[in-house]
């Protein structure tokens, strides 16, 4: 019973490893390309929220000082914020590595499934 | 503080800035450029060993102007030193032994895009040994991902795609592994910098609080750069990755990039969580049984492998299961005779890849074993480097394997669990054999006369001097191949103190 209690008062800690689960998941079994990017990206997403919700202080504003108010009460922890800005960039350009490297890929071989490219490479190579 | 205290902060910094500068030079310039760095890498590094020898100490560095818990920092030992003092030399002989493999298999625009690359990579690799804050440590695990896939994918062809998308899919979801395991670590401790972490670590496992999800912490970072490691059975992505990539590429990913996380992951083991919580949490035993089935099933695909390149390739599968059964003993003794196997396979595997691709050189480019019979009289420095490379995988006396092999039986009977000792020594004679069997079968293969063979098919003798750059990076590595054979002495001890200054 504990344990369900602290599992509801968490929900949103649940929810990120749930979608963490979803998008791993998807990035390691898909076999569509596109989709296993947008596994990757689920997959970071949630491991953002979940440092969002670990930097978070119920009833406090985001650390930028407004009004000379510089009383560390007044302030949510700003270091998961800079951690997740540092986390989005990350993303960001993986990202859009993945997607240069299906572009190259499609030209090739005019298919987004990664079985049937993995197979025509081992037909050319016969 | 001493200037030389600076050199390891300024190592990075140039290697950094080298890499985006190179985008606006030609392909020469570039390539000039890249070298200088290296070596000037390799001589700073150089003098912060004797440095930290001489001190007997590690220290850490401030970076920026906030002190301990907030800020950034960079910490280093002999450990960090002699590691970055070795990547450098063999990066720049592997960047060296493949120059010309890179001006015929790219294109000519593209050449001064592969020492970005080159020198992003390297910039990562030096960040990862001396970070001390493991949320940088992150950042430059996907900076060497992204690097290393530009390495691969540079030699354009249908393969070398393939296998970046491959690399790259495995190691995001190793990096995502980890990443979620420094969110959960932070979140236990509240600290980035890895020494504040110890500290709170060691308050939890003396109070028994938070047990599951610190061994949860644990079991996601180690899993996470296990699969980047390519420790058995998440190795899939790299028979394609080393196998088709150009010739340097390959020499860097399997001597220096999975060399990267793992000293990462020696860093994690001794410097955030503590060795003792980490073999309490068991953690050990899984690596062990992971690196014993590696070094069997790698060894096992070799054997069947028809391509030299992807021979070499599957044999660091078997390479990098003996470094994580090093670690997987959970002594001391083991984690020394893993690190020194970092060295000692990071010199023979760079040595191997060069030689293989000089052996292939002189038989028309083919990879496959039938046209490489008699490539070793055909191009006869290539034979004998290959032949000292293989000699030295398998653990032949006088080679810088030996030494590794020896030390991980005399950490195997050390060991205090008898289970493991009979374990270790087993696969290790075991996996030997293995090693001996598809090495000696390529070496012969090289040595058999095949005067008809060569005159069908029209290949050509090549001499020593037609293949300069490469002949220099194979004389290096096979004297440093006796150096770590012959005096491991020093270097054990050296390797030994800086473990102890680790943590």
């Amino acid at each position: 019973m504990m344990n369900l209690t602290n599992l509801l008062a968490n929900y949103g800690e649940a929810a990120a490893m749930i979608l963490f689960g979803i998008g791993f998941t998807n990035l390691l079994l898909q076999n569509n390309l596109i989709k296993k990017i947008i596994g990757l990206n689920i997959m970071d997403t949630a491991v953002y929220l979940f440092l969002a919700l670990k930097g978070y202080i119920a009833g406090r504003q985001a650390p930028i000082i407004v009004d000379g108010v510089q009383s560390v009460e007044a302030y949510i922890n700003p270091i998961p914020s800079g951690l997740v800005l540092t986390g989005i960039v990350v993303s960001v350009s993986v990202s859009a590595l993945m997607l240069s490297l299906t572009i190259r890929l499609y030209r090739r071989y005019h298919t987004l499934d990664f079985d049937e490219i993995t197979t025509m490479i081992k037909k050319e190579e016969k | 503080m001493a200037f030389v205290q600076n050199l390891p902060f300024i190592c990075i910094l140039i290697s950094l800035f080298t890499g985006p500068l190179s985008s606006i030079l030609d392909g020469k310039t570039a390539k000039k450029l890249n070298l200088v760095m290296i070596t000037a890498v390799g001589i700073m590094s150089a003098m912060v060993l004797a440095f930290t020898i001489s001190s007997g100490t590690s220290y850490t560095y401030m970076m920026g102007h906030f002190p301990a818990p907030w800020g950034n920092e960079i910490r280093v030992g002999v450990l960090e030193a002699l590691m970055a003092t070795a990547f450098s030399v063999i990066m720049l002989l592997c960047i060296v032994g493949g120059s010309k493999e890179r001006e015929e298999e790219l294109e000519s625009t593209k050449q001064n895009l592969y020492y970005i690359m080159a020198n992003l990579l390297f910039c990562s690799l030096l960040a990862l040994i001396y970070t001390n804050d493991i949320f940088t440590a992150y950042v430059f695990v996907e900076v060497n991902t992204i690097s290393a896939c530009g390495l691969i994918m540079i030699r354009q062809n249908g393969h070398t795609i393939e296998a970046a998308m491959r690399y790259m899919i495995m190691s995001l979801l190793g990096s995502g592994l980890l990443l979620l395991g420094v969110c959960f670590l932070y979140d236990l401790t509240g600290h980035l910098l890895m020494s504040n972490i110890k500290e709170q670590v060691q308050i939890l496992a003396s109070t028994g609080e938070y047990q599951i999800p610190l061994l949860v912490c644990i079991t996601l970072m180690t899993v996470g750069l296990a699969i980047k490691s390519a420790l058995y059975p998440f190795h899939t992505w790299l028979p394609d990755a080393y196998g088709y990539a150009t010739m340097s590429s390959s020499a860097i990913l399997s001597s220096l990039v999975s060399k990267g996380y793992i000293i990462l992951l020696i860093k994690i083991f001794y410097r955030v969580i503590g060795i003792d919580v980490i073999r309490a949490s068991k953690i050990t035993n899984v690596l062990f049984v992971l690196g014993l089935i590696g070094m069997v099933m790698g060894s096992v695909n070799a054997i069947r492998e028809n391509n030299i390149r992807r021979m070499t390739a599957y044999s660091s599968v078997a390479q990098i299961g003996y470094i994580y059964m090093g670690l997987g003993l959970g002594s001391e003794i083991g984690v020394i005779a893993s690190v020194f196997h970092i060295l000692s396979h990071a010199v023979s595997k760079a040595l191997l890849f060069v030689s293989a691709s000089g052996i292939t050189c002189a038989s028309g480019k083919n990879k496959d074993f039938a046209s490489l019979t008699g490539a070793g009289f055909r191009n006869r420095l290539a034979g004998i480097a290959f032949t000292v490379g293989s000699l030295s995988m398998v653990g032949f006396p006088m080679f810088a394997g030996f030494i590794s092999k020896f030390w991980f039986a005399q950490a195997a009977f050390e060991n205090a669990d008898h289970t493991k000792t009979f374990l270790a020594l087993l696969v290790l004679i075991i996996s030997t054999v293995l090693n001996a069997i598809y090495f000696m079968k390529t070496v012969i293969r090289i040595y058999t006369p095949a005067t008809a063979l060569a005159k069908e098919r029209n290949y050509q003798n090549i001499t020593i001097r037609q293949q300069a750059p490469k002949s220099f990076a194979m004389i290096c590595f096979v004297a440093m191949n006796f150096l770590l054979g012959m005096c491991s002495e020093p270097i054990m001890k050296l390797i030994q103190s800086g473990l102890e200054m680790f943590g």
